[in-house]
């Protein structure tokens, strides 16, 4: 996949906006400001945004708590975001769901939920959709070392190499399941081996190099579009912190940490872009400076935002009658179709941006250094 | 035109709807070639071809998750589970992503789950659920239960159409019952969800009934009625979610006496709530106990003579009937 120098600038960009949203949440909930519990993702943001980077505007994601970055790449605002940490009454779910369980099926994001691994099946029927609809697009399925273990991630990874779905799964090896290490999880040494036993392809790679991330999810989802069924892609990474924001991680050697934080995909992509001279020290501080203001406006904007009226705490339980339309096909946005808007509020769905993708522009002045 | 069996109905609403509506599909274990285990979709795959009628691996999560994620997209899957049994198998994808989806997303899940339930076929501990009351205990999904051919037919339209997520609990005791062969109307109908009907009418009795036990209900109120000129209301629930609280209530009301049936164990059953729901809204309509007849709180059994004294049956409804009726 070529990548051009505002496409590195734009991949840095997100992943930095990626680690100073999570580093902000993480504020809001020692301030007591997060209503809940706050799960991150520090180490991920090569393979959350590196993977996302691979695909097409009209591909879709079934991203999990820990994809902030693909959330991002994709286009989810910062302040639907924020307002779902916060549980405003405007946030995606009207406050009834926290957590980065959001999304807008109308821009290829579909919403998790806690029980990990269970989103992979839903991925077979959104793939399965575009098989049987005869849609170009594919499907990328990401889900933790942990959700290996399910039942679900093994019905789906079959099923889908038995249809030959248009899925991309992407294990994104973080060396722990809560506070279990992987060798308590499994017993191979890479997690793409399970690809073998599908008859699907299957590749390992350092979720923490960037550049190795997109070309190697870059070549399977090539391969996926073409039609030739799934592929299994272990992104190799570590979760620096705990499994929430509550625990420790003291059951994490020391020395385990420390190798791992010398390997942060962060200044790796850094040292590269500097060395390329693509990353300048004012654009890098253009980008910084970018990057807070962005975080200040979605947090200033959920705090401002109103909690959820107490009143519809027994609402919207079932959707209305009339039309759904396929995704994806023509006029899908017609507002006849139940589907088109969010009937909760009757607006249109408001997880991404209007303006889709998250941009960093820089000034021309700084461009052309 | 010549009638059809229970089971004969549940295959013309499938094949009627994805004639009707492209988005409609099937999957499930079994249901192209073999045609499912109780043929209700035979010839489905040939005329429909293999990717409207999927043959699926053994596997219901990846069954009811292909179908919420399809769903999603805006196409009508229905879900078969080839024993009701096994949709404990799926559960979670029934209880926290199907049935939480539009409430904290938005997003309409149009999906339809059926499959055989009930027992009376000696099919066992495994192959005799009736699963209703978990489902009927969560928010956000629909359940149905037809007794009849026209309302097979009928409640499945109505399922398939429908923007949620619905359980369609179909009983493999009726499938292919001669006495409930009829002939269904020629033009497109539906049984509306959420309407339940009245079978018989009568003033000193109301039984509340679904599924199987309506026809053993309906032969209990013709005994009451010969030997004891006692004249019981039979009510159809058809729909356990969302129930019909008004045709339900205005029965009762004018009858005074409820006896409950239901072929499901007894505590927690859809029967505990109705007695609630009478309680709480005609405690002074009530001139006896609010009354239920409904399986012992134990696992399904597989003798024969287990079998039947495990089951509710006309017997069962009379004796706890002329009890009430004392009243």
């Amino acid at each position: 996949m070529r990548l051009e120098r505002a496409d590195l600038l734009q991949i840095y960009y997100v992943m930095r906006l990626t680690r100073a949203m999570e580093d902000r949440t993480r504020m809001l909930f020692l301030q007591g400001k997060v209503v809940g519990g706050v799960y991150t993702a520090q180490g991920h943001e090569a393979t959350t945004v590196g993977a996302a980077w691979t695909l097409a505007d009209s591909d879709f994601i079934v991203p999990q708590h820990r994809d902030l970055g693909m959330h991002l790449t994709r286009g989810t605002s910062p302040r639907a975001v924020m307002c779902q940490w916060l549980a405003r009454g405007n946030s995606p779910s009207l406050g009834f769901d926290g957590q980065l369980h959001i999304g807008d099926i109308h821009h290829g994001i579909v919403p998790s939920i806690s029980m990990l691994g269970e989103s992979l099946p839903v991925a077979c029927g959104v793939a399965l959709t575009m098989k049987m609809r005869k849609h170009s697009t594919i499907v990328m399925a990401p889900c933790g070392d942990g959700a290996t273990s399910t039942g679900p991630f093994h019905e789906a990874l079959n099923f889908a190499s038995v249809q030959k779905l248009p899925i991309v799964f992407l294990i994104e090896n973080n060396g722990y399941a809560y506070s279990t290490p992987t060798f308590q999880e499994f017993a191979i040494a890479n997690l793409s081996e399970r690809a073998v036993a599908y008859g699907i392809l299957g590749e390992s790679v350092d979720g923490n190099d960037l550049l190795k991330v997109i070309e190697t999810v870059g070549r399977a989802v090539e391969q996926v579009r073409g039609g030739k069924g799934p592929a299994l892609i272990e992104c190799k990474t570590f979760r620096v912190r705990g499994h929430s924001e509550a625990d420790k991680a003291d059951y994490v050697p020391a020395a385990l940490r420390e190798e791992w934080l010398v390997k942060d995909p962060i200044p790796r992509f850094e040292d590269y872009l500097t060395r390329e001279h693509i990353l300048t020290p004012d654009i890098k501080a253009e980008i910084e400076e970018q990057v807070k203001a962005v975080v200040e406006d979605a947090v200033n904007f959920a705090e401002q935002s109103p909690a959820p009226d107490p009143s519809t705490v027994a609402d919207y339980l079932f959707a209305p009658d009339g039309p759904v339309a396929i995704i994806g096909e023509p006029e899908s946005h017609d507002p006849r179709y139940i589907n088109a808007l969010d009937r909760r509020t009757g607006k249109t769905f408001n997880s991404v941006t209007e303006t889709g993708k998250p941009a960093f522009v820089a000034t021309e002045e700084v461009g052309r250094r | 035109m010549s009638a059809v069996t229970y089971l004969e109905a549940i295959g013309q609403a499938i094949r009627e709807e994805m004639l009707r509506d492209e988005a409609v599909f099937l999957l499930g274990e079994d249901v192209g070639t073999y045609g499912g285990a109780f043929k209700v979709s035979a010839g489905l795959l040939e005329e429909f071809g293999p990717e409207r009628v999927i043959d699926t691996p053994m596997a219901e999560a990846a069954i009811i998750g292909s179908a919420v994620g399809a769903a999603l997209m805006g196409m009508r899957p229905i879900a078969e589970m080839q024993f009701i049994d096994f949709i404990t198998c799926g559960f979670d994808q029934i209880i926290n992503m199907a049935s939480k989806m539009y409430w904290r997303s938005g997003m309409p899940v149009p999906m339809v789950i059926r499959g055989p339930s009930g027992g009376g076929v000696k099919g066992g501990p495994f192959h005799s659920a009736s699963p209703e009351a978990w489902f009927f205990h969560a928010p956000g999904i629909k359940v149905v239960v037809p007794s009849t051919a026209y309302d097979a037919k009928g409640l499945l339209k109505a399922a398939i159409r429908e923007n949620n997520p619905v359980l369609y609990l179909e009983h493999k005791l009726l499938y292919r019952l001669p006495e409930l062969r009829e002939e269904l109307p020629p033009e497109d109908y539906i049984v509306p969800i959420g309407k339940a009907i009245l079978r018989r009418k009568g003033e000193d009795m109301t039984m509340l009934t679904y599924g199987a036990m309506v026809h053993q209900c309906l032969k209990a109120a013709h005994v009451l009625e010969q030997e004891h000129d006692v004249q019981v209301e039979v009510i159809d629930l058809r729909s356990l979610a969302p129930l019909d609280k008004e045709t339900i209530l205005e029965s009762v009301k004018h009858t005074n006496k409820v006896l409950i049936v239901h072929e499901d164990t007894l505590t927690g059953g859809i029967g505990a709530e109705l007695a609630a729901i009478l309680a709480e809204d005609l405690f002074e309509y009530l001139d006896g106990p609010i009354t239920r007849v409904a399986a012992p709180d134990v696992p399904f059994p597989y003798a024969p003579a287990l079998e039947a004294a495990y089951l509710p049956n006309e017997e069962k409804i009379l004796t706890a009937a002329r009890k009430l009726a004392a009243y």
